[in-house]
């Protein structure tokens, strides 16, 4: 299975929410890709992806997708991107 | 621990913003003074917050302002600026932000490590208020888990 998180530069940001994801992924003992980018790389790297996980502000920027988009408000908040990726794979 | 660097002058206590703009500001001339990074970055900074919105946002009261890796930041480093009175980004779950955390990697694979340290340090419900609290920056730098001086780099 393939994550992918987006943020605005692909710096920082997406950086922190592929580490969190990964530990979200860990509790829910689910094996996953996580595969970082920026808005100008979500189309190529989302295109097989099951998940893109970002932030409300960037979700009109994905464009078209097969994916199912999940908005994580608090990139910090383990339990709040366990439940929600919970919901979008269980 | 493996973090960024964060010297004392890259550190700003209650800074008066009346804008985003201006708090972001704030922390690209901490990254600025620090020697991280030229003027130019600070631009770019606020250039993305423009393009893309306040995604940059990714905490309740936290904004990660950063830009691409360029010619304008001369070594990696962090900066964290303190505002008096917090502002409104336009992030409609995590305003007001009253910590801004200045971020500047010169390559976009090297930072990853850095950038997971700093997960480890805010996945801590406690430190962002904690922070935004703090009356120095010495309580600062402890927070961001760099309590041995010795390591540190001048």
């Amino acid at each position: 299975m393939k994550i992918v998180v987006m943020c605005g530069v692909g710096i920082g940001t997406s950086a922190i929410l592929k580490v969190n994801t990964e530990r979200a992924l860990e509790r829910l003992d689910i094996d996953a890709e996580v595969t970082a980018t920026d808005v100008a790389g979500v189309q190529a790297a989302g295109s097989d992806a099951q998940v893109i996980l970002t932030s409300s502000e960037l979700v009109h920027a994905i464009g078209k997708t097969n994916a199912d988009v999940i908005v994580i408000d608090n990139y910090f908040d383990l339990d709040e991107l366990t439940a929600k990726l919970e919901a979008a794979l269980g | 621990m493996t973090l960024l660097p964060l010297p004392l002058d890259a550190i700003e206590i209650g800074v008066h913003a009346e804008t985003w703009r201006a708090a972001v500001t704030a922390a690209g001339d901490a990254l600025q003074r620090s020697g991280s990074t030229e003027a130019g970055y600070t631009e770019r900074m606020i250039g993305v917050i423009d393009e893309f919105g306040a995604y940059v946002v990714i905490a309740p009261g936290l904004a990660l302002a950063h830009a691409r890796p360029g010619p304008d930041v001369l070594t990696e480093g962090l900066s964290i600026v303190t505002l008096a009175e917090p502002v409104a980004f336009g992030h409609p779950h995590n305003d007001p932000v009253g910590v801004i955390v200045g971020l500047a990697v010169r390559s976009g694979d090297e930072h990853l490590h850095f950038v997971a340290e700093l997960a480890n340090v805010f996945n801590d419900p406690e430190v962002i208020p904690a922070i935004a609290a703090a009356t120095d920056a010495e309580a600062i730098r402890s927070l961001m888990g760099m309590t041995d001086p010795a390591k540190e780099p001048e």
